[in-house]
């Protein structure tokens, strides 16, 4: 298992490597750069002004250059700064970072904790009527995009009738407090876990259509075993199996997936975030977040790999 | 499938058998009825949907872009049958002038990433080795990477244009396709009639195209359909965030782009509703005809 690791990991860096160039590269061949970002609508900016901003941001030094003094920078743990405002680049994504995992987290926590179960008891009851509403439960939850049921959820739960905060993740005029949080996390994380529930129950109840008519599940029906001992213990951990992989799929979107509804709701998450570093040209930010993002990638199919040696005793990666 | 399981112990059971036995029976012809009436429903819709727009500038009662300062922020009334926007833009009009947007980018991103998607998916299926390890890999990593993120990054440095949007999302959906016809390709390769083309020395080319390709199509037509409600969706979301077609051209996304204003969204709701509610529905149906579709050629097919 160690040594599939550490080949997976080895195999997986020049993926890495090759998804920051990606992102240089399009921020090269694209017209405009961060000065765009800095001049005023109604100031003309003088020739010598723009030539200093772009010294300043190293701008001026061919493009290799840049990126392979970015690289080494990130080896040696160094980010850099916003070209924007200055700031530590590894500091904005950790704050970010951490909204974003908590209101992510949440959404797809529900969406597991819900689908999934969901998909085991329809599963067993095909074409009964609490099978025909939730299927088309999750047809209309995965045809609604989440920006839909955002603005739908705000108007009547927050604004119409207030059972929750209008946006943001803390009060305007009091420290943050654990209850105050759950509070503006709810609504917000709700909103994208329909999308989750929808595609998990979906994906689990398929899966259990398919392993309740083998033969083995006979074997233990006739052996006499209750019919919960044989959905929980022989059906659901077969059935798992492509589901866990279309959750593992679902992860690396915990870093950015949630941009909708970071917007909707002002929540000051990574998605937000990496709209304004793409509007505002901001490079290092750019090829920062796109790091953290592939990091979450290589590290989310990992896991999937992982929980489905555990799940399925016959899997052994060597 | 469940009748199969059931039937021998049923059977054993003797007379109760006939109860146990009938339920499922009857329900699955209902479902089987339900779901064809639903796929067909949804088909009318779309085509309504799809005349409506296309033929918006004959049903249309004003042009898309006129501005009437004289009639801002109306509610829905004789005049503007779904009211107007701040600066006296008519809803109705531009609902369905946003129905072309949304059927361009779905169809044209789609037909884009089916190209893409066959090839890849034709050329590694068939050959293998090391063309499939290689095309499989770029086809993984453009399948694990969030295809929202690629898709800002394109959104915001390019001209805002439709046919920019089409390009972004069609040159990033094609992953499921190409999957989907390698698989068909690596097991139609060994079958006896590709066999036969290979003895007669019919070119590789041709086997792929002629005796192989039209056999992939009947499972990849639920795929692409999915795919078209998939991009209509990426689209709206796009210029929701200000990044996809621009103003004053309508499209449902941009329309809805207006609800982030808090004002907007609670006071004037018929402005924001209306493209809302259309772009469900229009994703709805094209869920529901590639269900339908899938169930007819084969039920087996997870998407």
């Amino acid at each position: 298992m160690l040594k599939y690791l550490v080949r997976r990991i080895l195999i997986s860096a020049p993926v890495l490597l090759m998804i920051t160039i990606i992102i240089f590269g399009l921020t090269e061949i694209a017209p405009g750069d961060v000065v765009d970002y800095f001049r005023s609508p109604d100031l003309e900016m003088t020739a010598e002004a723009e030539a200093a901003l772009r010294t300043r941001f190293g701008l001026d030094q061919p493009a290799a250059v840049r990126y392979f003094k970015w690289l080494g920078n990130v080896a040696r743990g160094d980010f850099g700064y916003r070209f924007t405002d200055g700031e530590p680049v590894a500091v904005v994504i950790g704050r970010r970072l951490n909204a974003s995992l908590l209101l992510m987290g949440t959404a797809l926590a529900i969406g597991v904790l819900v689908g999934v179960p969901l998909g085991v008891f329809i599963g067993q009851r095909q074409y009964s009527f609490w099978d025909f509403s939730l299927t088309g439960f999750s047809f209309l939850g995965i045809s609604t995009p989440s920006f839909v049921t955002g603005i739908v959820a705000l108007l009547v739960f927050a604004i119409n009738l207030r059972w929750f905060p209008a946006g943001g993740m803390r009060p305007v005029d009091s420290e943050a407090t654990l209850g105050s949080t759950i509070h503006h996390l709810l609504l917000p994380s709700i909103v994208l876990s329909l999308n989750f529930i929808a595609t998990f129950m979906r994906y689990t109840r398929f899966s259990m259509l398919e392993v309740v008519r083998l033969d083995y599940v006979n074997t233990a029906r006739a052996k006499g075993l209750s019919p919960t001992a044989v959905t929980w213990r022989h059906i659901v951990p077969n059935a798992i199996l492509p589901v866990i992989t279309v959750i593992g799929l679902s992860v690396p979107t915990l870093v950015v997936g949630a941009v909708f509804t970071e917007t909707i709701f002002s929540w000051p998450g990574m998605g937000s975030l990496y709209l304004d570093a793409v509007r505002g040209r901001d490079v290092p930010l750019l090829m920062g977040m796109n790091l953290v993002i592939a990091l979450f990638v290589l590290g989310a199919n990992i896991l999937t790999d992982v929980a489905y040696a555990v799940v399925d005793p016959r899997i052994r990666y060597d | 499938m469940t009748d199969a399981t059931r039937t021998p112990s049923s059977a054993a059971q003797g007379v109760t058998q006939l109860d146990v036995h009938d339920r499922p029976q009857k329900n699955r012809a209902l479902r089987r009825f339900m779901r064809h009436r639903l796929a067909i429903l949804a088909v009318i819709v779309l085509a309504v949907i799809a005349a409506t727009s296309i033929l918006a500038p004959v049903f249309a009662p004003y042009p898309y872009d006129k501005i009437d300062l004289a009639a801002t922020a109306q509610p829905p009334s004789v005049a503007h049958l779904f009211g107007t926007d701040r600066v006296g833009r008519d809803i109705l009009t531009r609902t369905l002038y946003g129905g072309q947007v949304s059927l361009l980018v779905g169809m044209g991103a789609t037909a884009i990433a089916t190209l893409i998607g066959t090839v890849i998916g034709a050329l590694s299926g068939y050959y293998r080795g090391w063309v499939d390890t290689v095309l499989m890999r770029i086809t993984d990593t453009v399948m694990t990477f969030p295809s929202i993120v690629i898709m800002l990054t394109l959104a915001a440095l390019l001209p805002r244009s439709v046919w920019n949007i089409v390009l972004i999302i069609g040159l990033l959906s094609w992953p499921g396709v190409a999957r989907l016809v390698r698989a068909q390709f690596m097991s139609l390769r060994e079958s006896e009639f590709v066999m036969a083309a290979r003895c007669l020395g019919v070119p590789d080319r041709r086997i792929i195209v002629v005796h192989i390709f039209p056999n992939v199509l009947a499972p990849m037509i639920a795929l692409i359909t999915f795919s078209v409600g998939g991009a209509i969706l990426t689209e709206a979301g796009l210029s929701f965030l200000g990044l996809g077609v621009a103003p004053p051209t309508p499209s449902w996304g941009n329309m809805l782009e207006a609800a982030r204003n808090l004002d907007i969204l609670k006071n004037l709701t018929w402005t924001w509703f209306p493209p809302a509610a259309m772009t469900v529905l229009t994703v709805l149906c094209v869920n529901f005809v590639g269900d339908g579709i899938r169930d007819a050629i084969d039920p087996r097919l997870v998407l």
